[in-house]
């Protein structure tokens, strides 16, 4: 055990992992409501506002760390996939919002299912690159 | 199933949202690599930007619906399939030519080919709609 990896990464805790359930959980749900014709309903607006929150404290986590003076891998790649990462949701309910269908749902399924890809990018672009 | 026709809705608004969300992920990319390390792979780069630039086009075109926007999204959904499998292929036969990643190398096998499948998508999808009053 390395005193570098005791360390960690800020990005890489129950905090991301916990992100990264509810949004394959919404996805799921979203997908369910797309099946059976179902236009988004209030519980996936919930889970988008929920995923949100974790999301910017995500967001405020990686912040402090880099204030106590942690840096990231690669910090251009970091803060673009930090930037798009808390634009997601947001970006899913406006569209959900325009579309009150099945394919709302379907939204809403699609871009619960880039957040966790996001969530780990962001966690491959903290570590130092050396793989 | 009486669902409105035009590009822009239905179906129509699930591919706006995944153009966004892969001109995002293009135009990052790109920029990205522009900024830093140009002079390590200029023509995989400024193909990277020329991808992100057509998926943002695509996905205006298609969102303002109407005879341009069709136009213009049609365009953008041939020119993206063209390059898909073009730089695909290329990649595959020369490797020396993309040294590094681009969105449409291996045919987008490193964003799980939906590269690959979305100008598919986008034309079945003008097609689909061709009757339809803008």
């Amino acid at each position: 055990m390395t005193t570098a990896a005791a360390a960690g990464s800020p990005v890489d805790g129950i905090l991301a992992t916990a992100s990264i359930v509810l949004s394959l959980l919404v996805a799921v749900w979203a997908l369910v409501a797309a099946v059976r014709h179902r236009a988004p309903d209030r519980l996936q607006f919930v889970g988008l506002a929920v995923l949100e929150v974790a999301l910017l404290a995500l967001t405020v986590v990686a912040l402090v760390a880099l204030g106590g003076g942690e840096r990231p891998g690669e910090p251009g790649a970091f803060f673009g996939y930090l930037v798009t990462l808390v634009c997601l949701p947001p970006l899913a309910w406006v569209l959900a919002r325009m579309e009150p269908t099945r394919w709302g749902s379907a939204i809403v399924c699609a871009v619960c299912l880039v957040t966790p890809v996001v969530v780990v990018r962001l966690q491959q672009t903290w570590e130092v690159v050396g793989g | 199933m009486a669902e409105q026709r035009a590009t822009n809705r239905g179906p129509g608004r699930l591919l706006i949202a995944v153009y966004i969300l892969f001109a995002i992920a293009a135009t990052s990319r790109a920029g990205l690599q522009i900024a830093t390390k140009f002079d390590e792979a200029p023509v995989a780069y400024l193909l990277s930007a020329l991808a992100a630039l057509i998926y943002i086009v695509a996905a205006v075109g298609l969102a303002r619906a109407g005879h341009t926007g069709r136009r213009v999204a049609l365009a953008c959904c041939s020119v993206e399939l063209v390059g898909v499998v073009g730089v695909g292929i290329l990649s595959l036969a020369d490797r020396e030519l993309f040294p590094d990643e681009t969105v449409w190398s291996g045919f987008g096998s490193g964003y799980g080919y939906i590269p690959l499948v979305l100008p598919v998508l986008g034309l079945f999808w003008l097609w689909r709609t061709r009757h339809d009053p803008a």
